[in-house]
């Protein structure tokens, strides 16, 4: 409540209560999105059993207002990406970050989600930030119940940091552009770069 | 070795090349290509073979181009509990065709077709060669070749964006959608995509 009550603007000038008003707004409505993300939960290999280990009762992921796993994309608000995503799942998850009602945010978790990780192969999307814009990556292979937490609550920090008002701090809607394509192609390259250990690396064996 | 060896080479003679043990104990027995249905037939229909457990279907291509690419049957024989390994040798340069076993086994279906996907050998007289894990306009190849680049041929643009214009349910038969019934309604061009697939027959009740 504390950054709702100070005030810069001098008051007696005529948009003062107006600005009030609309940081009261924000306020109200990131506080509200914040503490009840229902995430839905595409887990495709070893960041998905953290995932679970997350939810259930030790971690207990419903302290954070994640009480509902929303197994539907159509009442979701976070996408957790957990585990590794091949080419033929892009399409998948595209499609369900499109079904999602905005406003809504995208959790890369794990090294191969966020970068491919040690799948630097003709099979595997290197970054899920090539398919779908990414808010907050976790790394970690796979990263601990923990990390994910943190993750989550840097998530909440972003969300509280958004305005309905302000065009920069505003979720919009993300389309695909004109080639069906996210980023430009030289942007995908650059990022699907080896790196590390794959650099050498060009045939299996 | 296994006695099924000597059995094999009474019965179809010079279609049955070098045979041995290999180190995890197992008889491999290399067949020549054009017979290899009919030694598969043999070993699963007469009485005291009964290799009737179809394992697995895979293929091994070597670093040395010298070296054929092999096609590896594994079989078990359920009742004696004795396994065999049949192979078949292929020149990776040339043609990869062998005969289908889809008769022998209906199991076979799937493990030829992700031969089929990732080697490129194509089974004549299967009925849905179709690949398997890359999805069905997949372009680039056949992955588990030795000339196949680790990352692919296309540039990562270009594979993300191949990837996004994939439609998903493209990629399935009637059968695996569950659909067969629902054939006549589908629109024009999936009917046409579909034919050339199964059907998705019931078997018939005995």
């Amino acid at each position: 409540m504390k950054h709702v009550i100070e005030t810069k603007e001098v008051a007696g000038s005529p948009n003062f209560h107006l600005t009030r008003f609309e940081k009261l707004v924000d306020w109200a409505v990131n506080q509200s999105r914040a503490n009840s993300l229902w995430p839905m939960p595409f887990g495709t290999a070893c960041c998905a059993i953290e995932f679970m280990a997350t939810a259930a009762s030790r971690y207990d992921l419903a302290r954070f207002g994640m009480e509902r796993q929303a197994f539907s994309p159509r009442q979701a608000d976070v996408l957790i990406c957990a585990g590794r995503l091949p080419f033929k799942l892009a399409p998948v998850i595209r499609r369900i970050y499109d079904q999602m009602p905005q406003p809504k945010w995208v959790i890369s978790m794990g090294a191969c989600a966020s970068t491919g990780g040690i799948f630097d192969n003709y099979a595997m999307v290197q970054g899920i930030d090539t398919i779908v814009p990414v808010d907050v990556y976790v790394p970690g292979c796979p990263p601990r119940p923990e990390g994910l937490l943190y993750g989550i609550l840097l998530l909440h920090k972003k969300i509280k940091g958004e305005s309905l008002f302000d065009a920069v701090r505003r979720r919009d809607e993300q389309p695909l552009d004109e080639h069906g394509l996210r980023l430009s192609p030289a942007e995908i390259d650059e990022i699907s770069e080896p790196f590390g250990n794959s650099v050498h690396q060009f045939r299996s064996a | 070795m296994n006695p099924t060896v000597e059995g094999l080479k009474a019965t179809f003679g010079d279609a049955i090349g070098r045979a041995g043990v290999a180190r995890d104990g197992l008889s491999v027995v290399v067949v020549r290509a054009d017979r290899l249905r009919d030694v598969l037939r043999w070993l699963k229909d007469t009485p005291g073979q009964a290799y009737t457990y179809l394992v697995d279907i895979t293929a091994v291509e070597y670093r040395d181009r010298e070296r054929p690419l092999e096609l590896v049957y594994q079989l078990r024989a359920m009742g004696r509990k004795t396994d065999l390994r049949v192979k078949v040798e292929l020149d990776p340069q040339g043609e990869l065709a062998v005969d289908s076993v889809t008769p022998l086994w209906a199991g076979a279906n799937w493990l030829e077709r992700e031969v089929y996907d990732m080697f490129g050998v194509v089974f004549a007289g299967h009925p849905d060669l179709r690949r398997i894990l890359m999805w069905e306009t997949y372009a680039e190849g056949y992955p588990l070749r030795k000339d196949f680049p680790l990352r692919g041929r296309f540039s990562r643009a270009e594979q993300v964006h191949q990837a996004l214009n994939t439609n998903p349910e493209a990629n399935y038969s009637l059968e695996e959608l569950s659909i067969a019934e629902a054939y006549d309604g589908l629109p024009a061009d999936m009917r046409e995509r579909l034919r050339r697939g199964e059907r998705g027959r019931v078997p018939e009740s005995e």
